[in-house]
């Protein structure tokens, strides 16, 4: 935005035969200069509105002991950043965040670039493929997560009862750590996936065709031609891809609330309580200081891994230039 | 470049109105004006009167605003409903921010302690002479509708939630125990004789489990101590109070001697398998009986005998007239009538919602009634015997925060292996933590 403005109002100085502003020529000036403005303008209005404002407000509200009820708000400094730091149940919830987003991203990625491989080359339907990639993304989460908390059922699942039938013990999926991240890992693949195989195969379909035919020719299997013509060719659409599933990460809410049948603590143990869900415990506590302290430090962990998204971006564009 | 002038400003102004009626969207929204404020000014005695009603599920209040209306030919009534959690959380934010309160407005008794902590928030309906039935409530749930500090009514109570013990007689049978309810009810007077009921069930080695989780028997035995998790000065005392720490006992014997299925109230396995009959026995308030037969287990297959340890109650709901309200006098007429004795047989007959005025409970509607699903079980009589003999407990503000920190540490017991005494540890200081 800003350094796109100087270009833009550049143009209309040069064609200046004549000085004199008519009204014509005045509105006319107004117009090349103002309305890209106004054009960008409901957004950023909106964004002050919606965006800006809560976090700064936020911030504000962390600094203090508020109670939602209470009308009195005392000003306590850092005091709720202090308690959040020392407490063992966030660092907990980060833990669970971070297990939860990596063993969900890195298959995902993987599958994608598969999925969105084989729908890279001649088919018969191939709209209807592209279509069903995309369905489980249209699904309610709430919907998935039932269907998935049966499959993963202790008693009565579809994967226990087939791990039973070749003999094995049966898994409490809800009950371990491990156990309980796979389960809820699979429900966001399940969404997802798709989703970002519809996104690869579009940066796919841009790679030109005379690298793949160079590469048949040179005896290149399907395979290799991935390996080293089609992920260098998308690194930035791949990178794209990872910036968002990560930030994607850091919100997961639904799949654990939902998991664990409307428990706040996500699990006895809160072996699979998300940063989300500890907010959204504090907050339905009413502790409004606290809970916003909660909501900065994901703001924060959000900022600090855009961050080395950007540097990782950067670094993977230069290789390719 | 050959667009007349006019086009030209057009292109210009239109984004900017829209980014101006925007913004004006937007500033709006801050003050969004309360319903049936539009009336407000209006003082003459005839003047009509809107009132809005925020529910959390069907009441069957429909008949009973018709025969309002009779004797309140002025006063219009409209619902609005929310689901559970939406409401209250609603309710909260409106009664916070001085704005978009309904004028009567239903409290859940999982959430009636937040809001009479915050009780000048609420018109005092004792103003417009409520006070006077008291001597119709039930002790504790007319104590529920009370400010913290008791002096002033905020809210009049309308069904309560009976607490029973529901059963299988099938697995019973198997298990060589006896099936008829009044038996089965008199096995276990104390919960220490359903820990011991227990153990004879699983020494029979049936493949079910006596039953579902410790968590709810353990709140249920909280509540019948004379003091539970908060003294009256909102002091969690969960650490200090020996009936919290033998309630936690008898859930870790009941875990030890493998009475418990390890199952969680309300999971996927929970609900299955009610159905299935992975376990015998379970804590029910009335409100339960419906979620059993949600899942077809088949008519007769659950049975309903007493709560051990003398009644009990979960749940149960009070009607406020919040503040912000514009006519608290019909507001706290309407609530009166809602209550009403007349109106409470109305809901139970309609609604099954059981009354919270004893007097009813001798009434043949009440008394004799019985569930043809769950064996014929007289359900009014168990419950409301549950009921009326529950001795009113101090209800701290964050009851139910601390109830899930218990059943939590109870559950690491038996889901993670944790030892019972480190888990008793960190269950009190999560406890203690709760502002």
């Amino acid at each position: 935005m800003a350094t796109r403005a100087p270009e833009r109002a550049a143009p209309p100085r040069r064609p200046g035969g004549k000085r004199r502003l008519t009204g014509r020529h005045w509105r006319h000036m107004v117009d090349v200069k103002a309305s890209p403005y106004a054009y960008v303008a409901p957004f950023f209005l909106l964004f002050c509105a919606f965006g800006l404002f809560p976090i700064g407000y936020t911030l504000w509200v962390s600094l203090h002991e508020w109670t939602l009820l209470d009308d009195e708000h005392t000003f306590v400094g850092l005091e709720n950043f202090r308690v959040l730091l020392a407490d063992s149940y966030f660092w907990n919830a980060t833990f669970n965040t971070l297990s939860i987003g990596l063993l969900s991203m890195l298959p995902q990625l993987l599958l994608a670039l598969w999925l969105a491989h084989l729908l890279n080359r001649p088919l018969r339907a191939q709209n209807f493929f592209r279509i069903t990639l995309l369905l489980p993304n249209v699904t309610s989460v709430v919907a998935v997560v039932v269907i998935f908390s049966q499959i993963f059922g202790r008693d009565f699942g579809l994967i226990n009862w087939v791990i039973t039938s070749f003999g094995f013990e049966g898994v409490a999926w809800r009950d371990g750590t491990l156990s309980s991240h796979v389960a809820i890992s699979t429900m966001i693949m399940w969404r997802w996936t798709g989703y970002n195989a519809l996104i690869l195969l579009a940066a796919m379909q841009a790679v030109p065709r005379e690298l793949y035919e160079a590469a048949t020719i040179d005896g290149a299997s399907s395979f290799t031609q991935l390996r080293k013509v089609t992920v260098p060719m998308i690194r930035p659409t791949i990178a794209f891809v990872v910036i968002t599933s990560t930030i994607g990460s850091m919100q997961i809410f639904a799949e654990p609330l939902l998991f664990g049948a409307y428990t706040l603590t996500g699990g006895q143990d809160r072996q699979y309580q998300t940063l989300s869900l500890f907010f959204y415990e504090n907050y339905m506590r009413l502790d409004f200081g606290f809970s916003s302290a909660i909501s900065w430090m994901i703001f924060v962990f959000i900022l600090i891994i855009a961050g080395i998204n950007y540097l990782l971006t950067n670094r993977m564009k230069g290789s390719i230039r | 470049m050959s667009h007349p002038p006019r086009r030209r400003a057009a292109r210009l102004l239109v984004p900017l109105i829209a980014a101006s009626l925007l913004a004006a969207a937007c500033g709006g929204g801050e003050s969004t004006p309360a319903p049936g404020a539009a009336s407000g000014g209006a003082s003459a005695p005839a003047e009509p009167v809107k009132l809005t009603v925020a529910l959390f599920s069907d009441f069957h209040y429909g008949p009973l605003y018709e025969e309002f209306k009779k004797t309140h030919p002025n006063v219009e009534i409209t619902e609005r409903r929310a689901q559970f959690n939406d409401h209250h959380n609603n309710l909260v934010t409106q009664v916070a921010t001085g704005a978009g309160a309904a004028d009567v407005v239903a409290v859940e008794g999982g959430f009636i302690a937040t809001f009479r902590e915050v009780a000048d928030k609420f018109h005092n309906l004792g103003d417009y002479g409520l006070s006077s039935r008291q001597s119709e409530y039930l002790d504790w749930k007319w104590q529920l509708g009370l400010s913290k500090d008791g002096s002033q009514l905020i809210g009049l109570g309308t069904d309560v939630g009976g607490l029973a013990m529901c059963y299988r007689p099938d697995l019973f049978k198997e298990a060589g125990l006896p099936t008829n309810r009044d038996e089965v009810s008199a096995l276990w007077p104390t919960w220490e004789q359903y820990v011991e009921t227990g153990k004879k069930f699983v020494a029979a080695g049936g493949k079910a489990a006596f039953t579902d989780g410790p968590g709810e028997h353990f709140r249920a035995m909280v509540e019948q101590a004379p003091v539970g998790f908060y003294d009256t000065s909102d002091k969690v005392v969960v650490g200090s109070n020996p009936d919290v720490r033998k309630a936690w006992d008898i859930s870790v014997s009941m875990i030890q001697n493998k009475l418990s299925g390890k199952l969680v109230a309300f999971t996927p396995e929970w609900t299955t398998g009610i159905a299935k009959g992975t376990f015998a026995t379970m804590v029910c308030p009335a409100w339960k009986t419906g979620v059993i037969k949600d899942q077809k287990p088949g008519e007769g297959t659950w049975d309903i005998a007493a709560v051990p340890g003398g009644g009990g109650n979960q749940g149960g709901t009070h009607l406020l007239a919040p503040k912000q309200g514009k006519h608290p006098k019909e507001a706290a007429e309407l609530i009166n009538f809602l209550t009403s004795k007349e109106s409470q047989l109305t809901l139970w007959k309609d609604a099954s919602a059981l009354p919270s005025l004893p007097a009813l409970y001798t009434d043949p509607a009440v008394a004799e009634f019985v569930n043809p699903y769950f064996g014929d079980a007289p359900i009014g009589k168990i419950f409301t015997d549950a009921a009326k003999a529950l001795k009113p407990q101090y209800t701290g503000p964050k009851s139910g925060d601390v109830n899930v920190a218990m059943g939590n540490g109870l559950g690491r017991i038996e889901l993670q292996g944790q030892d019972p005494e480190e888990a008793w540890k960190q269950a009190v200081a999560d406890s203690e933590k709760i502002k």
